[in-house]
This record gives C-alpha cells, sequence and structure tokens, in this order.
C-alpha cells in the first residue's frame, strides 16, 4: 500500500506537451506548487516527443530547462489519469503504483490523438498511424533502409515523413487525401504566418500527392504493399511501412468525466480557458486542434488565469485569435473526403481490440446497439479508436467516458477508497 | 380470450423478450416497446444461478434454469451461453456448515451438486486464495450474454414480434400512450420494464438497488466456475447502506466480470469510486492474482427490487388487462425463462408450470396487498 | 546495455528506447495475436490503441510507452484471442 506516492498541490496540469509546460512556467512565479502529469515516458507530448537520438527544437529545449529549473514544478511521468475522485482530486497509475493527487485547480492539456480509419488490410503489422510511426521512431524503432509509404491528411504526414527520412527511411509517397486546389488556396494563405510558409517549405517532399488515398494495404502477416487510388489512377507501391493517419481528435475523456462542457468534439473555454466547471481549465489540442504555437499561448493563458493573473492572460488574446485563424485555415485545408467512407469492405475490421468487422456494424441504429450486438468498442482501448472511426463511418456519437479512463490495476483502483467517506460495506446476497 | 389486435410488451430486456417469444408462441402478434433507458438486461452479469434463501426462490431459480438448458442448444455463440457451474465458497466452520446443508437441501431435490474440500477446490481453481474450507458445486448454474439472448428470443418467431423504440408514459389494461400522445391498444398488455415499471404504475413497490461490476482485460484460464461466496448467508439482513459480495465469472472472452455491490436509494447511473474500490478489495480478498489484472471498465445497473425481494409475476388486481412481470431484482435473467411462462400460461388460462402464488401481484396490490406492502417496505 | 528477458531467452538492447522499438529490433515483428488470430503490432504509438499491450513484469502493459529497464522480463503473445461474446 503506497500512501507514500499520493499528493496534494495548489495546481495540477495533465498533459507535459507545449500547452501543459507553457501553463506550469507562467503560473510557477506565483509560488504555487505545480504538479504536471504525463503518461508518456518523458515531458514534451506528442510534437515534442522525446526519445533516444532525437534532437528536440530549440523551443522545446528551452522550455524543458525553464520548467525543470522551477523549484515549484514536479512532473511526473509515465503517470495516466483513469479516474476523478470528487472533490478535485485524480487517480493516476503509475509504474510504482496508483496514487492520488489532489489539487486546487486543475488544467487539462490532454493533447489529441490520430483518427486511424479503417481499410482492408490495416490491421497488418507494419501498419502504423503517421504520427505513430513517428512516435515509434522517436522511441528508438528502427527503420533505416525501410521503404515507407505516408498516408492520410493534415500537416503530420509531412512531419511523419521528415521523422522517418531523417532515421533513414526512404519514404516513397506521401499520399494526401485532400485536393490539390484547397491545399493551394491554403498555401496562398500562408503568408500570414511566416514561421509555417518557411516549416512547410522545409518538410515540402517531391512524393507529395493531394488528392490521393490508401485504399488498400497488402501482405500476409505483415505489409509488402499498399494501393493508392487518385482521380487518374491506382497506384501499387512494394513498402515496409505505412504510416497513415486522417488528421487528429481532441482527447476530452478526462474533461467529460469531470463535466466540462464539450462543443465541436473538443473541451470548451471562456476567453480565459476557463472550462465550464469552476477552477478547471483546459488548453492546446484537447480543446481543439491548433499546433504547438497555439497550444504554447493557450497553455500560457490558463497558467496565468489559474495563478489569479487574469490581465496578464487577457493580453494574451491577440496571440492567440492569430494561432486560431491558422487552425482554422488548417481545418478548411483539410476537410475529409467521404469517399474515405466507402473503403471498408464487409469483412474489414473496424473495431481492433475485439476484431469486429464492418459487416457487423451496418445494420446498428447507433453506437450502444453495435456495442452490446457485436462487443465493439468494448475492447482494451475503450473504443478510442474505433469509436472516432464509427462516428466518421457512421455519425454515431460514442458514449460519455465512465471511469477508469484508460485499463488499469484492480490494485490502483482500490487507492479510491482511500480518502471516501461512504457509510460501512456489510456482507450481501451474492450472485443477483 | 380474444388476440384480435395482439399484445402489447413494455420493457426489451430479457424478462419482456421472454414474455414476448412465449406470446408470439402461442400465435400473438406482439409489439415490444423499449424506452432504451438502459435496463438491468445489459447491465447485469448473466448469472444463472440456483438460490434457496427461501422455497419460492428456490422453485422459480430451478425451474428457469431447466428452461434455460432446453434453450441452450438452439441459441447462437453471441449468447455465450457456457455450462461452468457456481462455486459457492465457504472460508469458515459456519460457513462449511452452511455448505453442507445446502447441498444435502439441494441434493435431495435432484439437484447436481457437490461438496468440494479444500484440496478439491485448489485443485479445481487454484487461483482463488489458499485457506478456504472448500465450496459447494451447483452443476447446472450457467452464465450467458443477456444482451444477445434478447436478440434471439425475438428472432424466434419471424414476423410475428415488432420491436420498436418508444417511451411509454401511460398504460393501462387496453393499451398504451406514447410520448407524443399516440395511443396503441392491444388485448393484452405486459409490463416488463424493471426498475421504470414504477413510473407507469406509482402503486407498485419497486425500488432500485443499484449495483457495480468490473471487467478485465482477457486472462483465459484463471478462473473456470463461476465462483461466488457463501458468507452472505450469516448475515443479518438489512437494507440499509451499501453491501458487498464476491462474485467472479470467466466470460467465454477469457475477461473475468467481477462484481457486486448493492445500494438502495440510488438512481444515478454514475460509478462510485469508493465503492468500486471497496468491491474489489473485497474481491481481491478471494482472487488475489486480480491486484495485478488490468480492469477494462466498470459500469453500474439499478436491480428492480420488491419488498420481499420476489418478483410481481401475474394480472394487476386493479387494471384488468394488465399483466405484470417487473420486481426481479438480480434474478431477471435466471428467472426470465419460468416468468414468462407462467405469465403467459395465466393470460391463456393454461396450468401453472410451478405455483404461481408467491408471486402473485396481489400480496402488494389490491385492498390486502396494498396494506402488506406499506408494511414490508 | 540492458539485457531483456523475452519469452525466456535474454537479449541485449539499447538503452533509452521503448519496449516496442526494442521487440521489433530483437526481430517481434508482432508483439499480440488478436482475438480473431491475426498478429498484431504496435499503432498509435503513443498509448492511445492498445495494440502492443504485452506482458512486462507479469503485467499487461503497453511496449510503446514504456523504457526498457535492465532485467526486465517480457512475455509475447500469451493473450491468446478468443472469439466468444459478453
Amino acid at each position: 500500500m503506497s500512501v507514500a506516492l499520493n499528493r496534494e498541490c495548489d495546481l495540477l496540469i495533465v498533459g507535459a506537451g507545449p500547452a501543459g509546460l507553457a501553463a506550469a512556467l507562467e503560473a510557477a512565479p506565483s509560488g504555487a506548487r505545480i504538479v504536471i502529469l504525463d503518461d508518456n515516458p518523458r515531458p514534451g507530448g506528442q510534437i515534442w516527443r522525446d526519445g533516444p537520438g532525437v534532437r528536440l527544437p530549440r523551443a522545446a529545449r528551452r522550455l524543458r530547462s525553464r520548467v525543470a529549473a522551477a523549484a515549484n514544478i514536479e512532473i511526473l511521468c509515465g503517470a495516466r489519469v483513469v479516474a476523478a475522485c470528487p472533490p478535485k482530486a485524480l487517480l493516476i497509475e503509475m509504474p510504482e503504483g496508483g496514487a492520488l493527487v489532489s489539487c486546487t485547480k486543475l488544467i487539462l492539456c490532454t493533447g489529441a490523438r490520430e483518427r486511424l480509419l479503417p481499410f482492408p488490410g490495416w490491421t497488418l503489422p507494419g501498419v502504423t498511424g503517421a504520427g505513430g510511426l513517428q512516435a515509434l521512431i522517436k522511441g528508438g524503432l528502427d527503420v533505416a533502409g525501410e521503404r515507407v509509404v505516408v498516408a492520410g491528411s493534415g500537416p503530420l504526414l509531412l512531419a511523419g515523413a521528415a521523422t522517418a527520412r531523417t532515421a533513414g527511411a526512404k519514404v516513397l509517397q506521401i499520399a494526401e487525401q485532400a485536393g490539390r486546389e484547397a491545399l493551394v488556396r491554403f498555401g496562398r494563405g500562408l503568408w500570414r504566418w511566416p514561421g509555417k510558409a518557411l516549416q512547410a517549405l522545409r518538410l515540402w517532399s517531391p512524393v507529395y500527392r493531394a488528392g490521393s488515398h490508401v485504399f488498400e494495404a497488402l501482405g500476409d502477416q505483415r505489409l509488402e504493399a499498399v494501393r493508392i487510388r487518385s482521380a487518374d489512377a491506382v497506384l501499387e507501391i512494394a513498402c515496409d511501412r505505412l504510416a497513415c493517419g486522417f488528421g487528429l481528435i481532441p482527447n476530452t475523456q478526462l474533461g467529460e468525466l469531470l463535466g466540462c462542457a464539450i462543443v465541436n468534439g473538443a473541451i470548451a473555454v471562456d476567453a480565459l480557458q476557463a472550462t465550464s466547471i469552476a477552477d478547471c481549465y483546459a488548453a492546446g489540442e484537447c480543446t481543439g486542434f491548433g499546433g504547438s504555437e497555439l497550444a504554447l499561448v493557450e497553455g500560457r493563458i490558463a497558467g496565468l488565469a489559474a495563478s489569479g493573473q487574469p490581465a496578464r492572460a487577457a493580453g494574451l488574446a491577440p496571440q492567440r485569435e492569430r494561432w486560431r485563424r491558422f487552425a482554422a485555415a488548417l481545418e478548411r485545408a483539410f476537410v475529409l473526403d467521404p469517399v474515405l467512407r466507402t473503403l471498408p469492405t464487409p469483412d474489414t475490421l473496424v473495431c481492433r481490440c475485439e476484431d469486429v468487422p464492418y459487416a457487423a456494424l451496418a445494420g446498428c441504429r447507433d453506437w450502444v446497439e453495435a456495442k452490446l450486438a457485436s462487443r465493439c468498442g468494448m475492447g482494451a482501448c475503450q473504443g478510442r479508436t474505433c469509436g472516432a472511426a464509427v462516428e466518421f463511418l457512421f455519425g454515431w456519437s460514442p458514449p460519455a467516458p465512465r471511469p477508469p479512463l484508460f485499463p488499469v490495476r484492480t490494485e490502483t483502483l482500490l487507492r479510491l477508497a482511500d480518502r471516501r467517506h461512504s457509510p460501512p460495506a456489510r456482507p450481501a446476497e451474492p450472485g443477483r | 380470450m380474444k388476440c384480435d389486435s395482439g399484445a402489447i410488451v413494455v420493457g426489451a430486456g430479457i424478462v419482456g423478450a421472454a414474455c414476448a417469444e412465449a406470446l408470439a408462441r402461442r400465435g400473438l402478434s406482439v409489439r415490444l416497446l423499449d424506452a432504451r433507458s438502459g435496463g438491468a438486461t445489459a447491465a447485469g452479469m448473466g448469472h444463472l444461478v440456483t438460490l434457496d434463501d427461501n422455497d419460492a426462490e428456490l422453485a422459480l431459480t430451478r425451474d428457469s434454469i431447466v428452461r434455460w438448458r432446453a434453450w441452450a442448444p438452439a441459441m447462437d455463440e453471441g449468447c455465450a451461453f457456457r455450462g461452468n457451474g457456481t462455486l459457492w465458497l465457504a472460508a469458515s466452520d459456519e460457513e462449511w456448515a452452511l455448505a453442507e446443508n445446502k447441498g444435502a437441501r439441494l441434493a435431495a431435490l435432484g439437484e447436481a451438486v457437490d461438496l468440494l474440500d479444500a484440496r478439491a477446490l485448489a485443485g479445481v481453481e487454484p487461483a482463488l486464495r489458499t485457506g478456504l474450507l472448500g465450496a459447494l458445486r451447483l452443476r447446472e448454474d450457467a452464465i450467458v450474454y443477456p444482451p444477445n439472448v434478447v436478440r434471439w428470443l425475438l428472432r424466434r418467431h419471424p414476423g410475428q414480434i415488432s420491436e420498436r423504440h418508444a417511451e411509454v408514459v401511460e398504460i393501462d389494461g387496453r393499451g398504451v400512450t406514447l410520448a407524443g400522445g399516440e395511443r396503441l391498444a392491444a388485448d393484452v398488455v405486459v409490463l416488463a420494464n424493471g426498475i421504470e415499471a414504477a413510473t407507469l404504475c406509482p402503486e407498485l413497490p419497486i425500488v432500485p438497488k443499484k449495483g457495480h461490476l468490473a471487467i478485465t482485460d482477457r486472462y483465459p484460464g484463471v478462473l473456470t466456475h463461476t465462483v461466488t461466496e457463501l458468507g452472505y448467508l450469516g448475515s443479518v439482513h438489512n437494507s440499509e447502506g451499501p453491501s458487498l459480495a464476491f462474485n467472479a465469472q470467466p466470460r467465454p472472452t477469457g475477461q473475468l466480470l467481477i462484481g457486486t455491490s448493492r445500494q438502495f436509494g440510488s438512481r444515478d447511473r454514475d460509478v462510485d469510486g469508493g465503492i468500486l474500490a471497496r468491491m474489489l478489495e473485497h474481491a481481491a480478498g478471494f482472487l488475489p492474482v486480480l491486484r495485478e489484472l488490468n480492469i477494462v471498465r466498470c459500469w453500474t445497473g439499478l436491480r428492480a427490487a420488491s419488498p420481499d425481494s420476489l418478483p410481481l409475476i401475474g394480472r394487476h388486481p386493479d387494471r384488468d388487462g394488465l399483466w405484470l412481470a417487473v420486481g426481479h431484482e438480480g434474478l431477471g435473467v435466471t428467472a426470465a425463462p419460468t416468468t414468462a411462462e407462467l405469465l403467459v400460461g395465466a393470460i391463456f388460462g393454461e396450468p401453472a408450470v410451478i405455483d404461481p402464488q408467491p408471486y402473485a401481484p396481489e400480496r402488494f396490490l389490491g385492498r390486502s396487498g396494498a396494506r402488506e406492502g406499506a408494511e414490508d417496505a | 546495455m540492458p539485457e531483456l528477458i523475452v519469452n525466456d531467452r535474454p537479449q541485449q538492447v539499447a538503452a533509452g528506447i521503448s519496449v516496442a522499438a526494442a521487440l521489433a529490433r530483437l526481430g517481434h515483428g508482432t508483439v499480440r495475436i488478436s482475438v480473431g488470430g491475426a498478429p498484431r503490432a504496435p499503432l498509435c504509438g503513443m498509448g492511445v490503441c492498445q495494440e502492443c499491450r504485452v506482458r512486462i513484469d507479469g503485467r499487461l502493459q503497453l511496449a510503446c510507452q514504456t523504457v526498457v529497464r535492465d532485467g526486465m522480463r517480457i512475455s509475447l503473445e500469451t493473450l491468446l484471442g478468443q472469439g466468444g461474446q459478453g
């Protein structure tokens, strides 16, 4: 029993990506005791994911070292939030055990995950997310000499391809589903964000193909080739890996569990990044996709607001507005083509945990019926992967999250009894 | 009886589906209405369990399990029927004596039971903690996946049962009124919507008993039987505060389904972390390996409980044409087949398959029943 | 270099890498057999999809979110596929 792992703090920040780190740094001068939780092994979030051989951008290194230098900021890595323990405590699981972290104020910087859409062959080893391959390479995956195809949608494709190339892979093709016109329009507007224009030029690749999408991954026990379709051709490319993601989805589960209002699939926030519940703020991708620049400024605003500096927080509003406009431009450019809904065949698995094929869902009326009839979403990922796919394919909204938010050791859940004052339990009639 | 406009069954849980099937089997066309407000069928454990707290409970569960076993060969794999039996665990001399008594009583009735001493128990379920004195095994007990059994039942008589998502706001013996005002008429109206029954018929003495459940990731082979504790038999019956009992069930998926808790006076569906933690702690006391296993989901359900813990099965004494199949508490799945036979048999004037008196709604309703119900509740 | 014991076989891997990366480098292209019996490998790389859960020191854990440690015992493909319901 490791009650020693329990912690109390003034400000708890969930997520050590750009938003979380920026929030902590702005709040630190107030003297508040700050704890940052992150389920990854190292701070940085996904965009600044750290690992062996990763050379982080200068901005990331600077932010990391300033946070590390602040005596009143503690970062707990490998710490995953699994439940809320009202009032104002979260249950976390770390490798060394479960713990309750109680706080006065909370900032959610829970980031986003990739939207992964089903198509024949997508369950083969060798197929990963686009950001997924990037994360795996940063964790030490060796792709030197491998042939990689990148597919899906969004700026992450270029970033993923660049990471793979730097790691020695040969990127054969980048298939972006968005059409050429939309991307040209987006490119013409980029002068408003010169840093982004430079980044786009740096990441640009001659094998980038707009208006094309992967529709099949081929292989027996492992990926051997992919088929890509564009307006005028179908291409079969032999490859070792397919990195495939269709944009990002805000991680709203913890916010939902706490009762935060959700609007358009993201945690709703006001001008000071405050959510709909008291003493709870949110910043970064969990409030809507926007990239690291937006996450940084939102994190700063949330950190200032949560540490009693609303005027300084309000002063950052114009910066945030500038990056929100960029996010809106991205969203317009990378709208998903409805043709992607036609990729699964009847036997294409939609739920990878429970191996539920498309055909088992096609006759259902809603998510609950599909879940009860087919076990879709009942597996270990708790519908994070298939839920987003099903929402795109069928328009069903996934149900509200329940604790535990992730698969968790029973021993960790036992910690929920630590501070509860429910009446003592007595034996009961079993079996009914 | 006449059956030109058929029957309406309110509630498409396991009891409603079994009643609809029994009506359809007798030639009636059935409209099955369900509000989809999240009933006990999808939330429960799917444990088909012989219980003998009293003769009426024993008669109902025994007869029902015989009917389940008759259904089993025809059910599809989705129904997940497994005749894996129940082990009632004895942790003390007193409980061992209870196991012997219970075993002798059931054996005398012809139940397939056997007593396992400590060594035999450790042989069949090595994951259980050491130091248990033994267990009583009920070999006829089984498990199912109730939501898919509902689907299977509704498919048995093609064209005769139509299911509809609809909220009933008013009910009487001649039909129902739906939210939105639509009126549906029928010769027979069956109320089988569990906890929501008291909303339509406030005179029904049915209250929610909330339960928590947790399920692990897939760990095939940890358990083979459903294991549950005899401990409760020695405890004083008390309806205040939450109570806990160990029940762990190996699902056909290799997952372990862990229960149980019961709690009066709560109608919300939220998982209560404190109760969940104590339920799991209690379970880990019997199944130590559980501490290391991953829980993938936790949820709650509301059992529809009557004052004497027995269901109300039969004609509503004050509302002509309205038939009740409610108040099964935790036994809705186990007792569904016999409930349907008793109720539909009564509707058709057939001889009762078991003595129907202990379940008669008159014990709480009507002139004498209302008084009794008030005293019990 | 840390030593991992993978399916009872000691093997050296680079320090600081993830278990997912280590398994791939050691030739384990498949880390899990799905419910339907198909081979699976890490997918999301960031602790979401649960495809890479393997037994690490006896507990089911995510290979992509776990950094290798000397003496770590990993067993693969122990979570056998079962197609049952419920």
